[in-house]
């Protein structure tokens, strides 16, 4: 009897590891921490972009102010 | 464009950035974590088909009644639209190099979307070559509305009529899934709506600077 649950247990295991196996994903770097340096080095990217956005538009904005007081 | 609406864009920004790395996605094989690739190159095509929009309405108006400031918003809009779409056919080529196994694979959705560019590449050679401003104007904003009229059966129906492997078109099982995600869709409306608003932002601002170019034009023709 105990034999046979034995064989059971391992049919069982053997049956996951064949089939349960789940896709692969960056879980040891997520885990390791690593992923929040790639969220750093992004977003400081997209802030420069932005900021420097920012900052073109007070330009215009100024270029527009100089003419309309030039007419 | 209202400040309020560029402090909404920065935040969406930021959060598809942080959350779109961060939070959980479904585990699929063949995808796997390239998967949060879909927010940030499917806000590119909804950028562009918005801007391309907002430029076929300007066209429109102008063919109704006629002003300079539409004619240059419609080519505008169509401006940044067209840098929006490049920016999708490439992040497209990227990815698609690592799923499909190589970046240009001929799905219908892919050629579609490559065809839609070069008829607004067309819409600009148009423009350029064009001396009186007037027939300019009316020529390009007829011509618009024919390349919006191309663009919509080129991305949005003929990869539905085939079998695309872009996700929502055709039978691929490992992409099937994702668009109906809850999880994702909460990053990836609001990266959407951060890129569309990015793109009304550089459009206002390109209007401007023509605006006043244009004006510093007709100030010196005076003189």
């Amino acid at each position: 009897m105990k034999n046979k649950i034995a064989l059971c247990i391992a049919c069982f295991l053997l049956a996951n590891l064949a089939f349960g196996q789940e896709p692969e994903m960056a879980d040891t770097m997520r885990s390791e921490g690593k992923i929040y340096v790639l969220v750093a080095i992004i977003s400081t990217i997209l802030l420069g972009l932005l900021v420097y956005l920012f900052f073109i538009e007070r330009k215009v904005t100024k270029l527009e102010k100089l003419l309309s007081e030039k007419k | 464009m209202k400040t309020w609406l560029k402090v909404v864009c920065v935040v969406f920004l930021f959060y598809s950035v942080i959350g779109g790395l961060l939070l959980p996605v479904p585990r699929l094989a063949i995808v796997n974590e390239t998967i949060r690739g879909l927010y940030y190159h499917v806000p590119m095509w909804f950028g562009m088909v918005t801007m391309f929009a907002f430029s076929v309405y300007h066209s429109v108006v102008y063919l109704r009644k006629p002003s300079f400031g539409t004619d240059i918003k419609s080519q505008l809009y169509a401006n940044v639209g067209v840098m929006l779409g490049m920016l999708g056919i490439f992040t497209g080529m990227i990815w698609a190099n690592y799923t499909w196994g190589s970046p240009w694979h001929g799905d219908p959705k892919q050629n579609g979307a490559a065809i839609a560019l070069l008829v607004y590449f067309a819409y600009f050679i148009l423009r350029g070559s064009v001396e009186n401003e007037e027939q300019k104007a009316r020529l390009s904003a007829v011509y618009n509305v024919f390349a919006f009229v191309t663009m919509i059966p080129l991305i949005f129906v003929i990869p539905r009529m085939t079998s695309s492997m872009h996700p929502g078109n055709g039978g691929n099982p490992g992409f099937n899934m994702y668009d109906l995600d809850s999880q994702m869709r909460l990053v990836f409306y609001p990266a959407c709506i951060g890129w569309i608003l990015l793109g009304f932002w550089i459009a206002n601002l390109r209007i401007r600077i023509k605006l006043i170019e244009e004006t510093l034009l007709e100030t010196s023709n005076e003189k």
